[in-house]
């Protein structure tokens, strides 16, 4: 059976916290927003972007859709701001303030 | 129908092992480990059971692979002895906080140094506060039923904690002894199937095991833990009253020998609590009121039970075949006398350390600590607190 | 505890004493006794001394400590005599039961002092006969079950074939040599 994560906030008592803190269930990680931990987000440029999709795989928080064989706008609730898209990208169609 | 038979601690432990047949075995298979792998490996090498056996680098590995096993859904465990157990150190925290049932069969002897092979109790004295159920052996019979309880008290709904099967290496383990074995079907219907709620191999569910919790969970998670062991002891109960059932052995947290009219107690754990039975026999033909309490479940510490049961006594000798190096005696010396305070006992309490590296130890050694206690009561002092047993000055 | 015997074996690493007191636990086991049969572990190499103990009991058997007084006493390796204090609180009552190749009259001044019976057998000369190598731990087993009066002649090698049968499966050649040299322990033995 799932967990249900909306009781594990940290207002929660010991008592809901689930045994051993396993977390049951697929995607719960999208109730997280990470997002926020970032100062500086990917601007995507996209009249420089050939749809390669080089980008998408790189991102280590599934924050780039594709939809239709073609990337869409930046999900920045749970983009950290790594950087790593605008490293992959060969057409200058990410940009970052201080990553080059 | 009960089978007799002969069988030292390490065979009998083996084939409990084999009766319940679980589903993932892995184990380091040279020293410090023992028999019990060795035999396993042979029924799974003659097809009597359908386990998954993996030899492995090292114990560190093998409680990983272990804990990995038990998340995935499977009934796992391991076996191992003295330094082995030590290199596990950081898994068995991984495995009783991640709530895993999962078994090992510990074999208890010295930790090096000096270099030695033989009994005491410093290895799993030394994971005592790992949040593992520990619970100890007399003689080969009470490790091999205690191996057939195990899993019925660490996947219990109320605990999903780790639990250590412990017996006292060379004296118990490599003893051949009499022993009743239960019949195969009875074992395996008496441990039933494991059926976890959630594992990870669970393709309809998959989940998250071992996260990161920051400070704001940590603690919480911690008490969260501790309600797990608290806990134990009615399961540990529960399920001896079942076996006791099936095999006609009654166990409890403890077994309290010749204590109710006692004055006089010794507490200890494991096979010299055997000698200590015969030697209250002798004492007590000359009318001499000598008791004896065995730890069965040492963690968690039936603290109040054990008070309860020690209430009528005017001395204690609580015996440690480990050292603590509090320059106050060892960890049961600690965990009773704390019990006593708890309890606003009276009675002297004073703490030995004996059998330390296979250290023999006779009834009259036995004999001698109950004419201690007799002094100790005459001369209304209990004296120095902080004892050897048997050592050469 | 009445009829307790107990008994201490002293043997060399590599020379099976151990095993002979496992395999004393079990034929003794199989006449409804209880029983206990432990080896001591010293430095666990071959020639090292090493002890093993056996208490054979018609009631349950609690203590778990070595044995310091014991009713028989056998030595495997003749060299020991000097080596260890073997008769070491051997009741009076008792006996010691030593390979070797000596007569007994030569043997007992060796023995400091020890005032119980003194038996002796040439293991050797079984061994080699019966199986052609130097296996002292068989037929120590037989002249200790005869002397301690463990057990009747036949009970004992009817257990004995059967233990071998189990123990020896892989190997059914090595148990008629076996079988035979009990059987000539039990009247080498004096």
């Amino acid at each position: 059976m799932a967990t249900d994560i909306s009781k594990l906030g940290v207002k929660a008592s010991w008592k809901d916290l689930t045994e051993g803190m396993v977390i049951a269930g697929a995607g719960t990680a999208k109730a997280f927003k990470t997002g926020e931990w970032s100062s500086v987000k990917p601007e995507f440029i996209e009249e420089n972007c050939k749809q390669c999709l080089l980008c998408t795989p790189v991102c280590p928080d599934s924050c780039i859709p594709v939809k239709d064989g073609k990337r869409g706008a930046f999900d920045y609730e749970h983009c950290k701001g790594c950087g790593i898209c605008v490293k992959a990208c060969p057409f200058d169609a990410i940009r970052m303030e201080g990553v080059k | 129908m009960a089978k007799r038979d002969r069988l030292s601690g390490n065979e009998a432990v083996a084939i409990a092992l084999r009766q319940i047949n679980p589903d993932v075995f892995p184990a380091f298979p040279i020293t410090p480990s023992t028999e019990i792998p060795q035999y396993f490996a042979s029924f799974v090498a003659n097809g009597l059971v359908d386990t998954e056996f993996i030899p492995v680098e090292s114990e560190h590995s093998s409680m990983s692979a272990a804990i990995g096993a038990s998340a995935a859904g499977a009934r796992s465990l391991t076996a191992t002895s003295s330094c082995g157990l030590a290199y596990m150190w950081e898994e068995l925290y991984i495995a009783a906080s991640n709530r895993l049932p999962l078994a090992l069969a510990l074999v208890n002897r010295a930790l090096s140094g000096p270099i030695n092979i033989n009994c005491d109790h410093s290895d799993s004295m030394g994971a005592r506060d790992a949040g593992w159920i520990q619970i100890y052996a007399e003689n080969n019979q009470e490790a091999y039923d205690n191996m057939v309880q195990a899993y019925r008290i660490s996947e219990h709904k109320d605990v999903r904690l780790p639990i250590m099967i412990c017996q006292d290496g060379f004296i118990t383990s490599h003893a051949v002894e009499n022993i009743e074995l239960l019949e195969d079907e009875e074992v395996k219907n008496f441990v039933g199937e494991y059926c976890p709620e959630n594992y990870l191999l669970n393709p309809e569910c998959p989940m998250a095991v071992g996260p990161y919790s920051i400070t704001d969970y940590y603690m919480e998670a911690k008490r969260n833990q501790a309600e797990g062991m608290k806990n134990v002891k009615q399961v540990v109960l529960d399920v001896a009253k079942e076996f006791a059932q099936l095999s006609g052995r009654e166990y409890g947290l403890f077994e309290a020998y010749r204590l109710e009219d006692a004055d006089r107690a010794v507490v200890m754990i494991g096979s010299a609590a055997g000698t200590t039975k015969d030697a209250i026999d002798r004492l007590r033909e000359n009318g001499e009121k000598v008791g004896l309490l065995k730890i069965r479940l040492y963690r968690p510490f039936p603290a109040e039970e054990i008070a309860k049961a020690l209430s009528g006594v005017k001395a204690v000798a609580v015996m440690d075949r480990a050292e603590g190096y509090s320059n106050q005696g060892g960890p049961l010396g600690a965990d009773v006398m704390a019990a006593l305070f708890r309890a606003r006992s009276n009675a002297f309490a004073v703490n030995y350390i004996y059998g330390l590296g296979g250290r023999d130890v006779r009834v009259e050694d036995m004999e001698g600590v109950f004419a201690d206690l007799k002094q100790i009561i005459e001369d209304g002092d209990a004296g120095e607190t902080y004892r050897y047993l048997g050592i050469r000055e | 505890m009445s009829n307790l015997t107990e008994i201490r074996w002293h043997g060399r690493g590599g020379q099976g004493a151990k095993t002979a007191a496992l395999l004393l636990a079990d034929v003794a086991f199989q006449t409804g006794k209880y029983v206990q049969g432990f080896p001591e572990y010293g430095p666990e190499r071959m020639g090292a001394p090493i002890t093993a103990y056996n208490r054979i009991s018609d009631t349950v058997i609690r203590v778990h400590s070595n044995i310091y007084n014991p009713q028989y006493v056998v030595v495997v390796d003749e060299s020991l005599l000097e080596a260890v204090d073997v008769t070491s609180g051997l009741k009076k009552d008792g006996a010691i039961l030593v390979n070797t190749q000596r007569t007994k009259e030569e043997i007992i001044p060796h023995l400091r002092g020890y005032e119980g019976k003194v038996y002796i057998i040439d293991a050797h000369k079984v061994s080699l006969a019966t199986m052609g190598k130097y296996f002292p731990n068989t037929p120590m087993l037989a002249a200790i079950v005869k002397v301690a009066g463990i057990m009747e002649e036949e009970t004992f090698l009817r257990e004995m074939r059967a233990s071998f049968n189990h123990k020896f499966a892989g190997k059914p050649e090595v148990i008629d040599g076996n079988m035979q040299a009990l059987k000539m322990a039990f009247q080498e033995v004096q």
